[in-house]
């Protein structure tokens, strides 16, 4: 087996984005890139972050990368145009008899 | 390049990580990050899945003032001091309470540190436990609401006078639903030479018993009810001061976390309610608060 | 350059001639003046870029000699007894944070009852901490330790903090002609700082980051084995040392008159003298005795101990720590190191507090072993008969 390898006095460089945390939350957050007017409030409240701004064209939006989004509803509360909507992942659309 | 996550481990909803991402982006990721033990540290710093992108130091609970001042001794000794903020981000236990004898330390050095406290108002990180943040009435593992008890009793520490107090040239209050006010403060902050405080109000999903929807709700109506005034200081004069258009009663602000719910049914619940809406109305006074 | 000076000056002096570039402390008896000559050196701009602090608290202190040397400083600090354990959380983990900060101890015994005279248990209380220990016998040896002990804890084989224990009073206030060190010397022997890991923006690295268990106790075993690394690396040093300034401190131990000795005393810090002396008027009459001298407590240097004792049939050590409750530390130590060999140990417990160890003392100890007067188990000498009042 190959030997693990310790940085001295546990010091670390930076690799977290390697810990997907989209599967945390029973929701996900979705931006309709029509409604949304690209004010940055998302951004600015997103405490993972999962949000961030593309440009199309002359079409600014915000987007969110559903590897790291948990799902807290943060974003939702915030977006001033209700551009955003959280549904649920299909793995818990499940009927309850 | 990120300078704090995504992949770090805090609660979907968690307050904190607004306040610790905008302070770095604010100071273009120019920071040595201290942490002292807590949620920050634990959802942040495991091994192998660092989520900091500026160096960053964690030593103890207790010593986060102490070790900026010697990191910053170190960068003004060894020429270096222009390379990057020395910024402290500590937990309210670790600054209120466990902590406040090497925060003082520092201050009265005046070591030139911008020391963020992100107050969530209790222990979060071991479920919970009060700390001197924590306001009366709140209901914590150690201060539990019982037959003969009705949650914490006693006030909140006021740590923004204590800072103040040292003479350092800069203290304020924020709060995560300010964002944009919080991270105004920290640049203003890093104008001044000197050890600079701000503490930043944010929401712990888990002990306050709020969902992630409610986070910037709740601690919106923190401040509009004068609980926890957004204030100002430069060289120990309050230069600023958000103001409130129409007050709400704490109730509002209340009744929406589990943390305060026995308040409204327990015997001794009126009077933590008559005190809470005191201390507001105080606030209120004190930093006039009501435009 | 050769003085007569007090040897709180003489660890000052070698200090500064070690170019640190942090200095955080405070005041504590009896390490109080090495701190106060390095503040009058710092106001008097004799430090060079050196930055001086003076803490809170032992705790602040030790804290900012960490995040210095964090931030890539050369850092030292010194403290005594109640500061020292104080400081110890802040201890530990610096030396797990593998960072090579130096200090010294000015030996004091522990309260309660509050005792600002000397004996080592403060030091040897964080014996399991990760640092570096070693004790010196005169202000001589705590001056030309001090430049040797950052060049150990620096080298990138070593990288764990360093403690320079020195007795407090019995050495740090005595006048003694002390060989002062010039800067050129220390500059040749030890090189500026050059750290492994440091907080740098443009190489941000986390450090201190928890360790689950998958890796907590690899962190923990490789502290071990990077303290097997300093022995062989201190060895080198005290040659290069001795090559530079001619003084020959010896190795981790050194055997005094020990290979034909039926009775060798174990000693450590200032009683060293004094045992020495002890021996050489024996061996004037003839007797078989010999001294064995322990400089490096951690790492312990079984191997070397084993070595020097294995001829010795009965050997006394003199302690001047307990730990409450089982055997005193440096025996019990000592003991792991002779296993298996057919030696008498003799843990004589003294001085603690201060209390005075005189040469009589020492002389009847080793005749009543050298007579079969006495068993080779724990006991109390300069003790007086006392009775424990429980009203």
């Amino acid at each position: 087996m190959a030997k693990m390898k310790l940085y001295i006095g546990a010091s670390s460089p930076a690799m977290s984005s390697e810990m997907k945390t989209g599967d945390w939350g029973t929701e996900l957050a979705y931006i309709d890139k029509e409604k949304c007017i690209a004010c940055g409030q998302c951004i600015t409240f997103c405490p993972e972050p999962a949000t961030s701004m593309v440009e199309e064209g002359d079409k600014k939006y915000a987007v969110v990368d559903h590897d790291y989004c948990k799902g807290c509803w943060i974003c939702f509360t915030v977006c001033p145009v209700d551009a955003i909507e959280m549904k649920t992942k299909e793995i818990y659309k499940v009927e309850v008899c | 390049m990120n300078y704090f996550g995504p992949g770090h481990g805090a609660c979907p909803g968690c307050g904190f990580p607004i306040a610790i991402r905008g302070a770095i982006e604010v100071l273009d990721g120019k920071v040595i990050a201290v942490n002292s033990t807590g949620c920050l540290e634990i959802v942040s710093s495991m091994y192998g899945r660092n989520t900091w992108g500026v160096p960053y130091i964690h030593s103890l609970f207790e010593n986060a003032g102490a070790v900026a001042a010697g990191i910053e001794t170190a960068l003004r000794a060894m020429k270096r001091n222009n390379e990057a903020h020395v910024v402290v981000f500590a937990g309210d236990g670790a600054t209120f309470d466990i902590g406040i004898g090497t925060l003082s330390g520092m201050m009265d050095r005046d070591h030139n540190v911008i020391y963020i406290c992100y107050d969530n108002e209790a222990y979060q990180n071991t479920g919970n436990q009060q700390s001197m943040a924590t306001p009366p009435g709140a209901n914590t593992t150690t201060t539990p609401v019982g037959k003969l008890k009705p949650g914490k009793t006693g006030r909140k520490k006021d740590m923004v006078e204590i800072a103040v107090a040292h003479g350092v040239p800069y203290a304020a209050s924020a709060s995560i639903a300010y964002p944009k006010d919080f991270q105004r403060k920290v640049k203003r902050a890093a104008e001044f030479e000197g050890s600079k405080y701000i503490q930043v109000h944010a929401p712990c999903v888990t002990g306050w018993g709020i969902d992630g929807k409610l986070t910037v709700e709740v601690s919106k109506l923190a401040v509009e009810t004068g609980l926890y005034p957004l204030v100002e200081y430069e060289y120990g004069k309050l230069v600023k001061v958000k103001k409130l258009k129409q007050r709400k009663p704490v109730e509002e602000y209340l009744k929406i976390q589990r943390r305060f719910r026995h308040l409204f049914k327990h015997e001794m619940g009126k009077e933590i309610l008559e005190q809470l809406q005191k201390i507001a109305d105080e606030n209120a006074e004190k930093y006039g608060l009501d435009a | 350059m050769r003085k007569v000076v007090r040897g709180f000056y003489a660890i000052a002096e070698a200090v500064r001639l070690s170019k640190p570039n942090v200095i955080a402390a405070y005041p504590i008896t009896p390490q109080t003046e090495i701190v106060e000559n390095l503040a009058e050196m710092y106001a008097n701009g004799e430090l060079g870029d050196a930055e001086y602090v003076t803490a809170e608290s032992e705790f602040g202190a030790a804290s900012m000699v960490l995040g210095a040397s964090a931030a890539g400083a050369r850092a030292f600090t010194a403290t005594s007894s109640q500061g020292l354990l104080l400081m110890s959380e802040v201890l530990y983990n610096a030396a797990g944070m593998r960072l090579p900060i130096v200090l010294v101890i000015a030996n004091r015994s522990v309260s309660a009852p509050l005792s600002i005279w000397n004996d080592i248990q403060d030091s040897i209380s964080i014996r399991d901490a990760g640092i570096i220990q070693l004790y010196v016998e005169s202000n001589q040896e705590a001056h030309d330790m001090i430049p040797l002990a950052f060049k150990v804890a620096e080298n990138r084989d070593v990288l764990l903090p360093f403690m320079v224990c020195v007795d407090g009073f019995k050495l740090t206030h005595a006048y003694e002609p002390v060989d002062l060190l010039d800067q050129e010397t220390v500059d040749k022997f030890l090189p500026p700082y050059n750290p492994v890991v440091k907080l740098d923006v443009n190489n941000p690295v986390a450090m201190g980051c928890y360790a689950p268990p998958p890796y907590y106790m690899e962190f923990r075993v490789a502290m071990e084995y990077a303290m097997e690394r300093a022995s062989k690396v201190m060895l080198q040093e005290f040659k290069k040392w001795y090559k530079l300034t001619g003084r020959d401190w010896g190795g981790h131990v050194v055997a005094e008159n020990c290979e034909d000795a039926e009775v060798v005393v174990v000693a450590m810090g200032s009683v060293v003298p004094l045992v020495r002396e002890v021996i050489s008027r024996m061996r004037q009459d003839g007797k078989r005795v010999g001294m064995l001298k322990i400089r490096t407590y951690r790492p312990f240097p079984s191997r070397e101990i084993r070595k020097a004792l294995k001829n010795a049939g009965k050997i006394i050590v003199i302690e001047r720590a307990l730990s409450i409750g089982a055997e005193p530390p440096v025996t019990a130590d000592v003991k792991s190191a002779l296993f298996g060999l057919n030696s008498e140990v003799y843990p004589v417990v003294t001085g603690l507090g201060g209390r005075d160890i005189p040469r009589e003392l020492v002389e009847r100890i080793i005749e009543d072993v050298m007579k079969g007067k006495i068993k080779p188990e724990k006991r109390y000498e300069g003790l007086n008969e006392f009775e424990e009042v429980i009203p």
